[in-house]
């Protein structure tokens, strides 16, 4: 018996033999396309404002610095475009910005991993339990509280230690701020401690080691990746924090690398400048945008540090 | 219970051909809880010196919670109780005593798992980690037990030349034999296995047998199996157990020409599990 092939089948099939239930369902494509588009609508959006952000954040920029060059921008170490004698220097904001992020970043960073270390791996299911929930207050208390909770409680009490501290100062500012950051270190590395699975830690018990041998020794190597996230992340927190350090650290832009002066930051600045009188367009004006453009530009940066870390060090299991 | 006899299950040994060797370990009336569910009934059975015993069985039939007993992994978890005693010699001491430490019992008694888990570091540093976390800090005798541990696994020719690479960049046979040697790295006195070539090709499980028969010039072997095959081919002993209950314990041969139940041979047999 010699065989048809099926491509003879096929085409000796007549067009209107495809019947009625097998018929493409026109309705039913249209209403795929419609929810297609109304989920790629919604997922543009965020992509969308990023890229407005990023335009403006240039466009303005852009003017800016056709009055002022970048050079001047970089190097010139003083900050007053508000002055009849105006400098455009970024430096004593970037200072600012800089010594108030470290001083809050060597609170969060070692109380941060020492908390996730402790609630992934030694801390009894009860306690665990009530722990995190504070933890996470603290990072839900509005940044307004820590700044007048830095003002007015943790510089007095520093000032015990430190007679001459002024006022308005950074290491204020930075520890209150360390202590917000904590729960963004501690919960992220905390996740990344409790992915680590079960079995490397069973090989490490296995061997005779005690639970801190393991956290430190398996544990925590193994989750560097996503710690590593979380201090980029208590990063770009600090780096962009703005209210505590408005109330509590100054408004006077001050090149120093001493956190017991005062010093304004990038964000107290465009604080202070976006909530006064200065006219539409004018230089004055233009600077918040420069100095938004140099923050973004730093953010950017640690995200993309961060990013890098991670596949770097990722793990698969 | 210290007052009841203990089934002598030795002379069930001694009846077949070969003298019964020195007992490594044994365990007496041990029985487990996972919280109120009872995984382990009534276990007593002998683990003999430098021979390798083979545990067989259903799925859920309790091997590896047993051999997890023997160093103690289920003190990791709350909620898990023993009973009975599991019997430690010469030391002639019960390793389920709460007054014996759970990290000096695992000091002794090591383990390999299921899935290779190789730690986060260099290969060099996974051997070391047993003398590490015992506070060993000569270079020149870590290099020398690395050394031994990796000849020992049969790795040692495959990585000497990439000491510090990643663990995770062997094939999973050669990390399997690098957990072997990790478990060596120490001059451990026993050796559990649990199900170690499940995850293995092959070629790589003929290369674990082979270091199964090596080791047990060395050292007591407890192993949790999957493969009645491989039961067969590595074991001097075998003990089938079913429901958490063990069914039969003798000569691996007599188990797998004549076991003397009719459970047994239907498992070994293929009728059922």
């Amino acid at each position: 018996m010699t065989s048809i092939s099926l491509a003879d089948r096929i085409d000796a099939v007549p067009e209107h033999f495809v019947s009625d239930r097998l018929a493409r369902r026109k309705l039913r494509n249209i209403k795929e396309r419609i929810i297609e588009l109304v989920l790629f609508l919604a997922a543009s959006v965020s992509v969308a404002t990023t890229i407005g952000i990023v335009l403006i954040l240039l466009k303005e920029s852009f003017v800016f610095f056709q009055q002022v060059s970048l050079w001047d921008f970089l190097t010139d170490s003083q900050w007053t475009p508000l002055f009849s004698d105006a400098h455009y220097g970024i430096m004593p904001l970037l200072s600012g910005t800089l010594v108030s992020s470290t001083v809050a970043l060597l609170v969060a960073i070692p109380l941060g991993t020492i908390i996730a270390i402790y609630l992934s791996e030694f801390a009894p299911f009860a306690v665990r339990e009530i722990a995190k929930p504070f933890l996470e207050l603290l990072g839900g208390i509005p940044t307004i509280v820590y700044g007048y909770f830095a003002l007015l409680f943790v510089t007095p009490l520093l000032q015990m230690i430190f007679p001459e501290l002024p006022g308005f100062n950074l290491l204020s500012a930075g520890l209150v701020m360390g202590i917000m950051i904590i729960p963004y270190v501690s919960s992220v590395s905390e996740d990344a401690m409790r992915a680590v699975p079960m079995a490397l830690r069973e090989g490490s018990y296995a061997m005779g080691a005690t639970r801190f041998q393991t956290a430190i020794r398996v544990v925590t190597p193994a989750a560097f990746s996503g710690i590593a996230a979380a201090y980029i992340l208590g990063i770009s927190r600090a780096v962009g924090e703005t209210m505590i350090l408005a109330v509590a650290a100054g408004m006077q832009p001050n090149l120093t690398w001493n956190p017991l002066e005062p010093a304004a930051t990038i964000t107290a600045y465009i604080v202070q400048v976006a909530l006064g009188d200065l006219p539409h367009g004018s230089i004055g004006y233009q600077t918040i945008f420069a100095a938004g453009l140099t923050l973004a530009l730093m953010t950017l940066f640690f995200n993309v540090l961060g990013h890098i870390l991670r596949k770097r060090f990722r793990q698969v299991y | 219970m210290v007052g009841t006899p203990i089934p002598e299950i030795a002379s069930v040994a001694a009846a077949a051909t070969s003298p019964v060797p020195a007992k490594k370990s044994e365990s007496k009336r041990l029985s487990f809880y996972y919280g109120s569910f009872n995984a382990l009934k009534n276990i007593s059975m002998p683990i003999y010196e430098k021979k390798v015993t083979a545990l067989i069985g259903p799925s859920g039939c309790g091997k590896s919670t047993y051999l997890r007993c023997f160093n103690r992994m289920h003190d990791l978890y709350p909620g898990n109780r023993y009973e009975g005693q599991i019997m430690l010699y010469p030391d002639n001491t019960n390793l389920l005593n709460p007054d014996v430490d759970p990290i000096e019992v695992r000091m002794r008694i090591s383990m390999v798992f299921q899935k290779p888990n190789p730690f986060p570091k260099s290969i060099y540093e996974n051997v070391a980690y047993g003398l590490r976390v015992r506070g060993e800090r000569k270079r020149a005798l870590l290099d020398d037990k690395v050394e031994e541990a990796l000849r020992g696994a049969a790795l040692w020719e495959e990585v000497k030349d990439r000491l510090n690479d990643l663990a995770f960049n062997l094939s999973g046979g050669q990390q399997q034999r690098l957990c072997i040697a990790r478990a060596l790295a120490t001059n451990p006195e026993f050796l559990l296995f649990d199900e170690p070539t499940s995850a293995l090709d092959p070629i790589a499980t003929a290369n674990i047998e082979q270091l199964l028969a090596d080791l047990k010039e060395k050292v007591t072997i407890l192993i949790v199996t999957h493969n009645m095959q491989q039961a067969a081919r590595v074991s001097d002993y075998t003990a089938y157990m079913y429901l958490g209950e063990l069914i039969e314990f003798n000569e691996t041969d007599t188990i797998f020409i004549k076991p003397g139940h009719k459970q047994t041979e239907d498992y070994i047999t293929g009728r059922f599990g």
